[in-house]
């Protein structure tokens, strides 16, 4: 994987263990190691409210990073994530309530009911494409949230099911600050992976069937494996955050992950730009964020007791706003835009691109 | 006898929202995921002028069909139309916040509550009894009429109207369109501004008939289905489409399971994507990547 900025003032790569470093400048590995130790530092300075606020976050970065490897790398456009998140947190939900499964057995199975709807959810696209692709997840969607629902009135867990905190070595894992690590961790691990993968063959295979799937074909990449394995891994990915997420809301509910959710973590990996894990980053950061903000700048107007009621729908169409803002004048996303202030001090004084390096 | 009138009024609400997606894919191929949150915007601007025009309910419904018309123009040349050119993705997307964007402001001028247009145009809704032993109510009889009447339309429209001929041209090839000199721009806002037409006038009569809640989208989105199956860019094929997801839907709900309404039109849906992906009635075309 080629750099598309240029970070350092030339390329000095001699061998290819230099070539397959993460982190290429000593500036790079120092704002890394900044970075992490700032995530450590935070759940010990900030309050419940951020603590959960940040949890909100990682649970929304495995999402988009999943989201992400299978639409902005691999092409398969797909509306119906939250049926996968669903499919994930029904899962842990319902091997809790029934047999009483401790945490290590209901993610792995999470994962793996995940994979398997992944290979449903990636069918279809053997013979679809784009829109139609589009439109065949957004009806798995709603088949998977139908059975989750029916599965809660059946039993009779009408409101949702509750799941207890769970415990592991004696250990219970409760509070904002111990799911902070959990999560944390999981994010690190979903990214590592994803990185990883992208760097690897799978990651071309992916990229160039995005690119021109007959190519692809005709350069010996197995067209239809590889797009089946896009949706296994990311949906795998995404049924573990929505079991993640099962446990750390500890209540499980058809009504969390509705079509809007599927539209919003599609608004992620827009909004953050296409084609960029630290776009997925930037973009679930930016949505989970986004309806906090709005209540808060709502809150500073005059009479914002009388917005209470109606704050919903202000973040609905502020919201929507923002989505047609972004795919009107910035589609490359907030990724394009730290990628310009990037080259903007790499080449200050200058202001010209390189040739050689422009970007799309 | 029941379950026929059942499936025929469902199956014209169908058909009379799928119209509106079967106008703007065939004409731009775009797929305009707004449709249920436009249709909806059809049904409250009823109510808006409903209240304006107190005492003289037919002024009040021309006007709210005009705005609608409109609504739909404006869509197109204030957001569309800057995404022409753009990935037919990023359009569809477009649709979609949009839609966002409407169901919220809507609920903020309108509020979430269940209102009741009929009622603020003074109309009655009596059941009417039909031979057979089944019974319809007043707006379902006239929202079966007004479809037909509809579709009737449109076909005289696109097949003889010059217009219509020109929406066609559009959309087989936008390129030869344009260079024979047909206005694009023109072409796709007539074509936005009749699907919101349409759909509002279905928003509408739902909302006489039985009541106007911000859950009406959902109706907006099972009509996709009926657009899909029937093939996205025939009419025939939404009208062939939407009977099959009414009768679907309605015999499921009959001897099935209730809670399945929300679902069957897209279980069908998958099944015809599966089998069929273009539709009954559709043209077979190069499904386009992303």
């Amino acid at each position: 994987m080629s750099d598309r900025t240029p970070r350092a003032s030339g390329y000095f790569r001699t061998g290819y263990a230099q070539e397959m470093a993460l982190t290429k400048t000593r500036l790079e590995r120092v704002s890394l190691f900044t970075f992490i130790a700032l995530l450590l530092v935070y759940p010990y300075v900030a309050s419940a409210f951020y603590l959960d606020l940040a949890n909100q976050v990682f649970l929304a970065c495995i999402g988009a990073l999943s989201l992400m490897l299978l639409t902005g790398y691999a092409g398969q456009v797909s509306l119906g994530h939250a049926g996968l998140l669903a499919a994930g947190a029904f899962t842990a939900g319902i091997l809790f309530k029934e047999f009483g499964a401790p945490i290590f057995v209901t993610i792995p199975a999470a994962a793996v009911v995940g994979a398997l709807l992944g290979v449903i959810f990636g069918l279809p696209s053997l013979r679809l494409r784009g829109l139609y692709l589009a439109v065949s997840t957004l009806a798995l969607h709603f088949v998977v949230v139908y059975l989750g629902g029916e599965y809660e009135t059946k039993r009779g867990f009408s409101t949702g099911i509750t799941i207890d905190a769970p415990v592991i070595f004696g250990f219970r894992l409760y509070g904002g600050k111990i799911w902070y690590f959990i999560l944390l961790a999981f994010a690190a691990a979903t990214l590592l992976i994803c990185v990883n993968l992208l760097r690897s063959r799978t990651g071309r295979a992916w990229r160039a069937i995005h690119a021109h799937e007959t190519v692809a074909e005709a350069l010996g990449i197995s067209v239809a494996g590889y797009k089946l394995l896009a949706f296994v891994i990311s949906s795998a990915m995404a049924a573990v955050a929505g079991a993640l997420f099962a446990y750390y809301r500890s209540f499980v509910s058809v009504e969390a992950f509705s079509l809007f959710l599927s539209i919003q973590y599609v608004a992620m990996i827009i909004i953050g730009g296409m084609g960029s894990l630290l776009g997925a980053l930037l973009g679930a950061l930016f949505v989970t964020l986004f309806p906090y903000l709005i209540e808060a700048a709502l809150l500073r107007l005059p009479d914002a007791q009388s917005y209470a009621g109606v704050l919903f729908a202000v973040n609905y169409a502020a919201f929507g706003v923002v989505m047609i803002l972004f795919l009107v004048f910035e589609p490359q996303g907030l990724v394009g835009i730290w990628r310009r202030i990037q080259t903007y001090f790499l080449l200050w004084p200058f202001k010209h691109k390189p040739v050689a390096g422009a970007r799309k | 006898m029941q379950l026929a009138v059942n499936i025929i009024v469902l199956s014209s609400i169908y058909a009379l929202i799928a119209c509106g997606y079967v106008l703007i894919y065939r004409v731009s191929r775009v797929l305009n995921l707004a449709h249920g949150e436009l249709m909806m915007l059809g049904a409250y601007l009823l109510l808006a002028t409903a209240s304006s025009f107190s005492g003289n309910p037919f002024a009040a419904i021309a006007a709210a069909v005009v705005l609608s018309l409109a609504v739909g123009v404006m869509v197109y040349v204030f957001l569309m139309r800057k995404m022409t050119g753009e990935m037919v993705l990023a359009a569809v997307l477009t649709t979609v916040a949009l839609g966002i964007l409407l169901r919220g402001v809507m609920v903020l001028i309108w509020s979430a509550q269940q209102q009741y247009p009929g009622q603020a145009l003074g109309f009655s809704n009596p059941a009417i009894a039909l031979p057979g032993g089944g019974r319809i109510s007043t707006f379902a009889a006239i929202l079966v009429v007004i479809t037909a009447l509809t579709y009737a339309a449109l076909f005289i429209f696109l097949r003889f109207g010059r217009w219509g001929v020109r929406m066609r041209a559009a959309g087989q090839n936008p390129l030869l369109a344009a260079q024979r000199g047909i206005n694009l721009h023109a072409v796709y806002a007539l074509a936005w501004g009749l699907s919101t037409l349409t759909g509002s006038v279905a928003g509408m009569l739902i909302a006489l008939d039985s009541g106007l809640t911000n859950t009406m989208v959902i109706i907006g989105l099972k009509a996709f289905p009926a657009a899909l199956v029937g093939g996205l860019d025939s009419l025939v094929g939404a009208l062939v489409g939407a009977l099959i997801i009414g009768a679907a839907e309605v015999l499921s709900i009959q001897y099935i399971d209730p809670l399945l309404s929300d679902v069957i039109p897209f279980l069908v849906l998958i099944v015809m994507l599966v089998v069929r992906p273009w539709g009954l009635f559709g043209t077979r075309e190069e499904l386009d990547r992303v």
